[in-house]
């Protein structure tokens, strides 16, 4: 199995003096479907945006597809984007735009500033827009401007727009904290047939330990800038629950004990 | 407890209020301007406007050479919008928290913003007459000055309120910045961009009677003869005819709002 991402010593100080990561290591396997945990303020959307360079680590090294990223810049910068693919809690369409012009925008960095800008875009890749729709089930909504969708019709186009991309990891900071629970397993459903059959990686960021678990080959857990738990979520014991998340554990291991429990029933 | 919580309140309006009062009259008696002289000198000014501000029959023989200087007039008022909104549109992109290249640019666009916005266009008109002369180009460069600082200013805001959450979405997806600018930020602000452009027009064609009397161009500047020439009846037609193309410039762009949202 090969290694596609490896996070050596990485971390990030910001300018007011916060340290949000300190020393992160950890590395992700091709077609791999791993989800960070933490709780709020932990570091993972810094963790995340490191990986694609939208923040600067002040330390350590990225190595991506066998790459040293870490001094990438410019052009070389947006090409590795490119082979990153990124959704976010928040949609981040451009909301006035129709869908299918949102997810076009996925295939801006292949193209040069002047098509770009004019978003000249070839027959093939509004082929690919559409076909991608269809496949998240959005064919009847592609000329339908974004503001007048759900969230989970939003999210879904997000997705459409990161997998245009044809990327080989995909970072989802995240995406369902603002969804409803089945608009949510939707969402996951997708993420997860996308790692299956088109073997891209996936990094997600949850907040829900038992969806996590539910979906993830492996958990990372952090807490305030540190990695405290790498493994198989079979592993993940309620002790483990209480070094990520401290004190204000107690909710969260009702439901790894239930979690516990339907794997129990199921054997 | 909350009775000296209103009590303090209303003790604070009661000073706000006694603050404007001293100052009305405190500036009433320096300027030597008496309230009630000003309030009877009203009818009087009624009755002479009703007896001498009228367009006769024979002032419509001005009508052609009025309505030429109009139509300049809204030329220049458009031009000078149209042409400020290009240049704020640039700076405000270079100063908004968003889409800034650097911090010095930033500063150094909205400093030169501010400072065009916050001198008033009679001032700018004086200060460019010295260097052009009277030319219709000095009352074009004084409604441009104004417009390019109030526009930078309102396109900034526009441009910040549109939020960062598309613009990161871009650039993670390997995005350059001008594509990410014009597929990202132009669409989620154009149409509050052509809203105050429209703004802008309406505001120079009321500026650009101050601003061509001051400079000697336009509708300003005829209006200023006939009235220096005490042809008040023809100055009476340069007013009404403003007032209508006021009136139908702003129904005008009360149907491009309309169909543009
Ligand atoms: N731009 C910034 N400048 C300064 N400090 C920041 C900045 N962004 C994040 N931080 C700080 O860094 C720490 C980690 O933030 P981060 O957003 O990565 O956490 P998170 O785990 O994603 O939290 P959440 O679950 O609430 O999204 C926090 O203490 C936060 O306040
Ligand atoms: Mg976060």
């Amino acid at each position: 199995m090969t290694t596609l991402l490896e996070m050596k010593h990485v971390s990030k100080k910001y300018g007011n003096g916060t340290v949000a990561l300190s020393d992160v290591n950890f590395s992700v396997n091709e077609g791999e479907f791993v989800s960070v945990i933490g709780p709020s303020g932990a570091g993972k959307s810094t963790l995340l945006r490191c990986i694609n360079k939208m923040i600067q680590a002040t330390d350590g090294e990225v190595i991506f597809d066998s790459v040293n990223i870490s001094g990438f810049k410019g052009r070389s910068l947006r090409k590795l984007r490119t082979k990153i693919g990124m959704i976010f809690q928040n949609y981040n369409l451009v909301e006035r735009l129709s869908v299918i012009e949102n997810v076009l925008h996925g295939r801006l960095g292949y193209k040069s500033m002047l098509s770009g800008s004019l978003g000249l875009f070839t027959n093939d890749e509004k082929q690919q827009a559409y076909h991608l729709l269809e496949m998240l089930g959005l064919k009847e909504q592609i000329y339908q401007r974004c503001d007048q969708l759900s969230g989970g019709q939003k999210q879904r186009v997000g997705i459409a727009r990161a997998l245009i991309q044809n990327p080989k990891l995909m970072l989802c900071d995240e995406p369902i904290a603002s969804l409803d629970p089945s608009s949510a397993k939707t969402i996951m459903d997708h993420l997860k047939n996308i790692s299956d059959s088109l073997k891209i990686t996936v990094l997600i960021n949850l907040h829900q330990v038992d969806i996590a678990m539910n979906y993830a080959d492996r958990i990372i857990g952090v807490s305030k800038g540190q990695i405290v738990f790498n493994g198989a979520p079979s592993q993940l014991t309620s002790g483990d629950i209480k070094t990520i998340y401290g004190s204000d554990a107690s909710n969260l291991m009702i439901n790894i004990e239930n979690h516990d429990r339907v794997k129990v029933a199921e054997k | 407890m909350s009775q000296t919580y209103f009590l303090t309140k209303r003790l604070r309006s009661l000073v706000v209020l006694g603050v404007i009062v001293l100052v009305c009259f405190g500036s009433s008696v320096l300027t030597q301007f008496n309230l009630s002289q000003g309030i009877a000198a009203i009818p009087k000014a009624i009755v002479w406007g009703f007896s001498n501000f009228y367009p006769t029959a024979d002032s419509l023989a001005y009508l052609s050479d009025i309505w030429a200087k109009m139509q300049e007039t809204l030329l220049v008022s458009i031009a000078a919008a149209v042409v400020a909104a290009i240049f704020a549109f640039i700076f405000a992109i270079l100063g908004s928290r968003i889409t800034k290249v650097s911090n010095f640019l930033a500063v150094l666009s909205r400093a030169f913003a501010n400072l065009s916005r916050n001198i008033d266009v009679s001032v700018w008109s004086i200060v460019l007459l010295l260097t052009f002369g009277q030319t219709s180009l000095t009352g074009f460069f004084a409604l441009f000055i104004a417009s390019f600082g109030f526009l930078t200013r309102a396109f900034m805001e526009t441009i910040d309120e549109s939020g960062t959450d598309p613009v990161e979405a871009l650039k993670s997806a390997g995005a350059g910045y001008v594509p990410t600018i014009f597929q990202a930020v132009v669409p989620s602000s154009i149409s509050q961009i052509m809203s105050w452009i429209l703004f802008m027009i309406e505001t120079n064609i009321r500026a650009a009677t101050l601003v061509g009397i001051l400079t000697g161009s336009g509708i300003g500047y005829i209006f200023d003869l006939y009235y220096k020439r005490m042809d008040y009846h023809a100055a009476s037609l340069v007013v009404v005819v403003i007032v209508i193309s006021i009136l139908l410039i702003e129904q005008l762009s009360n149907y491009v709002r309309r169909a543009m949202l």
